[in-house]
């Protein structure tokens, strides 16, 4: 049996407690994981300022030569796992096993994590505005005749992390190389990608004792909150409303990332119905960049009945087969909870759900170990309904019928809006909509991402904190 | 089967006589209109049959069915006192209460016969007669401060007192006030170093998991331990208290001082747990202190199957004091079944954690 211990800046330490991560669809055990207890997190803790040291002892840009050596590891080499080791191959079959994400998604999240490393330098570059990364290390540096500051907020990140999208781990790609200390907590069902990329890390050179890795529940992961001065956390919107004004924690939470289609271009739509397609049902639906509303002043109904046409017949498939789109609940009572959470939302007036027909024996697919839902479209008259504020962790999309003045207003939170319109008024109140995230105007998958911009706040904000800074010569 | 094997299932044959004994010592009393409480005399007028006449032994509790604790919950809190008792000072103490009324039993001297007992489980060198403690975790209308204070009395020393008000806690944890939370700690710490700095000679300490781990970073922090200020016996205890926690504590902690876990709450007595370090791989086997309580471990699905030796089951108290009686009690927590041992001739329940079937709603670890 795998067993993944918890590193304690980066020593591996095998706990008296293991969790079993089992086959979502076999129920067979795939790994045992140590389970950290909380006070292990706060003993760790009180050494972090000594991450960010073995970190600065290695300059910034030998640090970025490693991460991108460490992408070319993550993708393809055989790498240390338990007693034995971890082919590409079975990190993609065993994160399958675990998450029910189906095996051709999981290569692809690997692809963009792959990505990610390797670009690492342009990313930075981007994040930093330019800066030398010199500045970052030191603490101070004169730039273009000006002296700049910036003094680190913390010496690691602490993150909790999900199991829901392998994705999401880009984010924390850059840390390492801004010589800030890694603080993991992965999500029970995916210890897969932390500890892979770690061992990644390490194999590039990266000093392990700026890494430490703690598999545990809930209270490990408020551990980590609670000892970080900086972090990080994935969850649903009750996470995001627990820790919203917390300048301390950044959370990533739902995304209810919209289209939407403007005045001058909702005639057009069929053109963009690939795209509308693509935004909502890539993934299976799974991340916060998955478009869960499409806004329009007209046509939503044969909008709605077009994209129901091409996601509804969709039915789960083997996590093998190269043609899968929907991932596996593996938690049980999800699903069905899910379900039951849509048949009231569509059951107020104004409501439709358009797929229903082509789910015969029901939108949710009950299996032994695991569910299934099938790709859910529903159209919404207007914005009234409660309907328009869902996002789940599947295809599902509203599409809602909305003038185009009163929109922004409307949407709600929106991490990423793709605005498909030329109509100049329309783009400028898009750009100053704060409830917009990641703006896209135009023709552009919302699950699109540019790696060079941020995303849900600059990190390099969050981690360094600009200040005068004088020195007599 | 070895010598001491079979000396111990002797035992076994023995404690189990005994206990019938006192189970129908008990319920005669309990059920007797001279000496029993209003509460279960009020129950036998309704129950259609006698249980002193039909239970002869601890089996015959099962036709008690489960006693529901939500009948502690709300007065007159002198239902509970039986008659035998009516003149004497009466203690209540609370359980739970975050939301609403809070669970209450009443006490006599039950927490002090209770801590008697757990006294001569103690290890005189590491908690030396005579020494004073230092009690730091939940008092207020909880059993745990009364009974920490005897305890240090009955062993002839002095009880320093600083408290902690789980239920606030809790408020903090759900509220999200992390800071808040982190706040509190420190001032109860705050008040634990400035007992222990002040010269008082504390050589023993009752705690809980958290604050211990809060007591020895702090200490560490100031370039000390809990070594260094002369603790040299902890005694601790809850769900929290895992073989993982033991170890932890012990390997990273407590640099040597002794330290002994035990499994107890209001409804019952303290149980106790033989020592166990790396060559029992920190396991932890609570043993109740029968016959005054005795633990089962029942089949969640049919809690009149006790389940086998090594198998996980729901834990079930019976409460057998003449103070207070609590048949076939289905606890919140779940464990494996352990075979009794040399020092301990009965059952016990290793591995004790919250019961998965309820665990999500439980807030734990809180202080």
């Amino acid at each position: 049996m795998i067993h993944f211990p918890i590193l304690r800046w980066g020593k591996p330490y095998k706990s008296l407690e293991v969790d079993k991560v089992v086959h979502f669809a076999t129920g067979e055990p795939v790994a045992e994981v140590s389970q950290a207890n909380p006070g292990l997190v706060a003993r760790d803790m009180r050494k972090a300022s000594r991450a960010r040291e073995v970190l600065r002892e290695v300059p910034a840009t030998e640090l970025v030569g490693m991460v991108k050596k460490a992408a070319e590891l993550f993708s393809t080499a055989e790498l240390p796992l338990g007693e034995g080791s971890q082919s590409p191959d079975d990190f993609v079959r065993q994160q399958s096993a675990t998450t029910g994400l189906p095996e051709h998604m999981c290569r692809m999240n690997m692809e963009k994590l792959r990505y990610v490393l390797d670009h690492i330098d342009e990313i930075l570059l981007s994040l930093t505005r330019g800066l030398d990364p010199g500045i970052l290390t030191r603490g101070y540096g004169e730039e273009g005749g000006v002296m700049r500051s910036y003094q680190a907020t913390t010496p690691v990140l602490g993150m909790v992390l999900p199991s829901n999208s392998p994705g999401v781990h880009s984010l924390w790609l850059p840390i390492v190389p801004l010589q800030i200390g890694l603080v993991l907590k992965p999500g029970p069902q995916e210890p897969w990608t932390p500890w892979r990329m770690t061992q990644a890390f390490f194999e590039a050179g990266i000093p392990r004792e700026a890494v430490a890795l703690y598999p545990g529940l809930g209270e490990v992961g408020a551990a980590v909150l609670n000892n970080t001065p900086r972090s990080l956390i994935f969850g649903g919107t009750a996470t995001v409303e627990q820790y919203a004004g917390n300048p301390n924690v950044q959370v990533h939470g739902p995304g209810f990332s919209k289209i939407l289609l403007g005045d001058d271009e909702v005639d057009n739509w069929e053109s963009h119905l690939d795209l509308m397609v693509d935004s909502v049902l890539i993934n299976s639906g799974r991340g916060c960049i998955n478009c869960s509303g499409i806004w329009a002043s007209r046509h939503t109904r044969e909008i709605a009945e077009a994209i129901a046409e091409r996601i509804g017949p969709i039915a789960p498939l083997p996590p093998e087969d190269p043609n899968a789109s929907l991932a596996a609940f593996t938690v049980p009572g999800q699903a069905a909870a899910i379900s039951g959470d849509i048949d009231n939302a569509v059951a107020e007036a104004g409501v439709t759900e358009v797929t229903a027909r082509f789910h015969d024996g029901g939108r949710h697919e009950a299996r032994e170990r695991c569910d299934y839902l099938r790709p859910t479209v529903v159209h919404c008259e207007s914005p009234a309904p409660a309907a328009v504020k869902k996002e789940y962790m599947f295809p599902f999309v509203t599409v809602v019928e909305c003038p185009q003045d009163r929109m922004l207003a409307s949407i709600g939170p929106t991490l990423v809006a793709t605005a498909i319109t030329s109509d100049a008024a329309f783009q400028r109140a898009l750009l100053d909509a704060r409830n917009v995230d990641r703006l896209n105007i135009g023709p552009i998958p919302t699950i699109r991402l540019n790696w060079l911009q941020p995303h849900e706040g600059n990190i390099v904000d969050f981690l360094f904190r600009p200040r005068a800074f004088q020195m007599a010569s | 089967m070895s010598m001491q094997a079979a000396a111990t299932e002797s035992r076994a044959g023995t404690e189990r006589e005994a206990l019938d004994a006192w189970v129908r010592e008990v319920v005669d009393w309990h059920f007797d209109p001279a000496t029993g409480c209003p509460f279960w005399l009020d129950w036998a007028s309704r129950a259609g049959w006698d249980p002193r006449t039909e239970v002869r032994g601890f089996e015959d509790l099962v036709k008690f069915g489960h006693f529901e604790d939500e009948q502690l919950r709300g007065g007159p809190v002198r239902r509970w006192v039986p008659r035998a008792y009516a003149d004497k000072p009466i203690y209540v103490f609370e359980t739970g209460g975050t939301t609403g009324v809070p669970k209450s039993r009443v006490a006599i001297d039950d927490f002090r016969t209770d801590y008697e007992l757990f006294s001569a489980t103690l290890p005189d060198e590491c908690f030396p007669r005579g020494s004073n403690w230092l009690m730091l975790g939940p008092s207020g209308p909880r059993r745990l401060r009364l009974a920490v204070e005897h305890l240090a009395q009955y062993r002839g020393g002095i009880c320093f007192c600083v408290d902690l008000d789980p239920r606030w806690v809790i408020k903090l944890i759900k509220k999200g006030w992390m800071d808040h939370l982190k706040a509190y700690q420190a001032h109860v710490i705050d008040q634990a170093i400035t007992v222990l700095s002040a010269g008082h000679e504390i050589k023993c300490l009752f705690s809980t998991p958290k604050l211990i781990e809060a007591l020895a970073n702090r200490l560490e922090a100031d370039g000390s331990s809990i070594k260094d200020t002369g603790i040299t016996g902890i005694f601790a205890g809850g769900t929290e208290f895992t073989p993982q926690w033991n170890r932890f504590a012990n390997e990273e902690l407590l640099d040597g001082v002794y330290m002994t876990p035990t499994y107890g709450n209001t409804l019952m007595g303290l149980a106790a747990s033989p020592p166990s370090g790396p060559d029992e791989g920190y396991k932890i086997t609570y043993y109740a202190p029968q016959p005054r309580a005795v633990l089962q471990v029942v089949d969640p699905d049919d809690a009149d199957r006790v389940v086998d030796y090594g198998d996980t089951g729901r834990v079930m108290l019976t409460t057998l004091t003449k103070e207070f009686f609590v048949p076939r009690f289905l606890e919140r927590d779940e464990g494996e079944r352990e075979p009794p041992c040399e020092q301990y001739p009965w059952d016990g329940v290793s591995g004790v954690r919250p019961f998965s079937g309820i665990a999500a709603s439980t807030t734990v670890g809180v202080y």
